[in-house]
C-alpha cells in the first residue's frame, strides 16, 4: 500500500507543477512526471509478489507470474508519452519564436 | 518491496528538484533522473521490456527537452495573485488525493495480482508459440489493431510537429508568423 501512496505523491508533484508553474517547459515536465506516476501505478497493480517475468519457457505454466496485460498497455502508453512530449515541445518552441518568452502570463496578447 | 520504495523515494526527490529548481537545464536533467528511476522500478517489478523501452524513450525525450531549453528567456514575473494561485493549486492536489484515497479501497494490495485474464489469451495462441514473451504475444495477437493505432498516433504526431515548426507560411516568404 505504501508504494501506491508514493505513486500518488509523485502524481501530486506533477499536478502541482502543471497548475502552479508559469514556465511552459516546467509544465511539460510536470505532465511527464504525471505520466510516469500513472505508468508505474498500472504496473504496480499487475505486480505479483515473488512473481516471475512474463516470459514462458519450456514446460512452465502461467502460474506465479506477473500480469502481462498491464505491461502490454503501458508499453503503448510510454511511446505515446514520447509523442506527447515531442508535440508539446514543438508548440513551446513555436510560442517562444512568436512571443520571445516561455512565460504563460506574457503570451496572452494578440499579435500578428 | 523495500527496493521499490527506495526507487520511488528517489524518483520523488528527483521530481521535487525538477519542479523547484530555477535553471531549466538542471530541471531537465532531474526529469531524466526520474525517468531512469522509473526504468529501474520497472526492472524490479519484473517488466524488462518496459524498462528497456523506458530507457530509450527517456533518452529521446531528454534530447528533445534540452533542445527546448537552449533558448534565452526574459526574467519571469513573480508578482501577481501569488495567494490565489497557491490556494487553487493546493485545492487541486487535495481533491486528487481525496479521490485517490477513495480509490485505494477498491484496488488489491501490492503484490496480490493474479494473472487470470491472460489464460484465455494463451489458449488462443497456437501451440508452437506457447513459449516466448507474453507481452509481445499480447501486443502482436490480441492487441494488434491497437499497436497499429499507436504507430498511427506516432506518425500523426510527427506530421503535426512538422506542420507546427514549419518556417515558411502559406503566403510564401516572410517570417511565417
Amino acid at each position: 500500500m505504501t508504494a501506491y501512496i508514493l505513486c500518488f505523491v509523485l502524481f501530486s508533484i506533477g499536478l502541482f507543477s502543471v497548475v502552479r508553474k508559469r514556465n511552459i517547459i516546467k509544465i511539460i515536465i510536470g505532465i511527464g512526471i504525471m505520466e510516469y506516476a500513472v505508468n508505474l501505478f498500472l504496473i504496480l497493480i499487475g505486480y505479483c509478489k515473488e512473481g516471475r517475468v512474463p516470459i514462458l519457457t519450456e514446460g512452465q505454466s502461467i502460474k506465479n507470474m506477473v500480469d502481462p496485460i498491464p505491461q502490454a498497455m503501458v508499453l503503448v502508453s510510454i511511446v505515446l508519452g514520447l509523442t506527447l512530449t515531442l508535440f508539446l515541445v514543438a508548440v513551446a518552441i513555436r510560442i517562444y519564436e512568436k512571443y520571445g518568452t516561455f512565460d504563460i502570463t506574457k503570451i496572452n496578447r494578440l499579435k500578428g | 518491496m523495500i527496493e521499490i520504495h527506495l526507487v520511488l523515494i528517489f524518483m520523488i526527490a528527483a521530481a521535487v528538484i525538477a519542479v523547484s529548481v530555477k535553471d531549466l537545464l538542471s530541471s531537465v536533467v532531474a526529469i531524466g533522473a526520474v525517468g531512469v528511476g522509473l526504468a529501474m522500478a520497472f526492472l524490479l517489478l519484473k517488466a524488462p521490456d518496459l524498462a528497456i523501452l523506458q530507457l530509450v524513450v527517456e533518452i529521446l525525450s531528454l534530447i528533445i527537452l534540452v533542445h527546448a531549453t537552449t533558448r534565452q528567456d526574459l526574467p519571469f514575473s513573480t508578482s501577481g495573485r501569488w495567494l490565489f494561485n497557491t490556494i487553487s493549486t493546493l485545492f487541486f492536489v487535495v481533491v486528487f488525493l481525496m479521490v485517490a484515497h477513495k480509490a485505494l479501497k477498491g484496488i488489491p494490495i501490492v503484490g496480490a495480482s493474479l494473472p487470470g485474464a491472460v489464460q484465455p489469451i494463451m489458449e488462443n495462441v497456437p501451440a508452437k508459440e506457447e513459449t516466448g514473451n507474453l507481452v509481445a504475444t499480447i501486443l502482436m495477437k490480441t492487441r494488434a489493431i491497437d499497436t497499429l493505432g499507436e504507430v498511427a498516433a506516432l506518425f500523426t504526431a510527427v506530421v503535426g510537429v512538422l506542420a507546427i515548426s514549419r518556417k515558411i507560411g502559406r503566403t510564401g516568404g516572410g517570417n511565417g508568423l
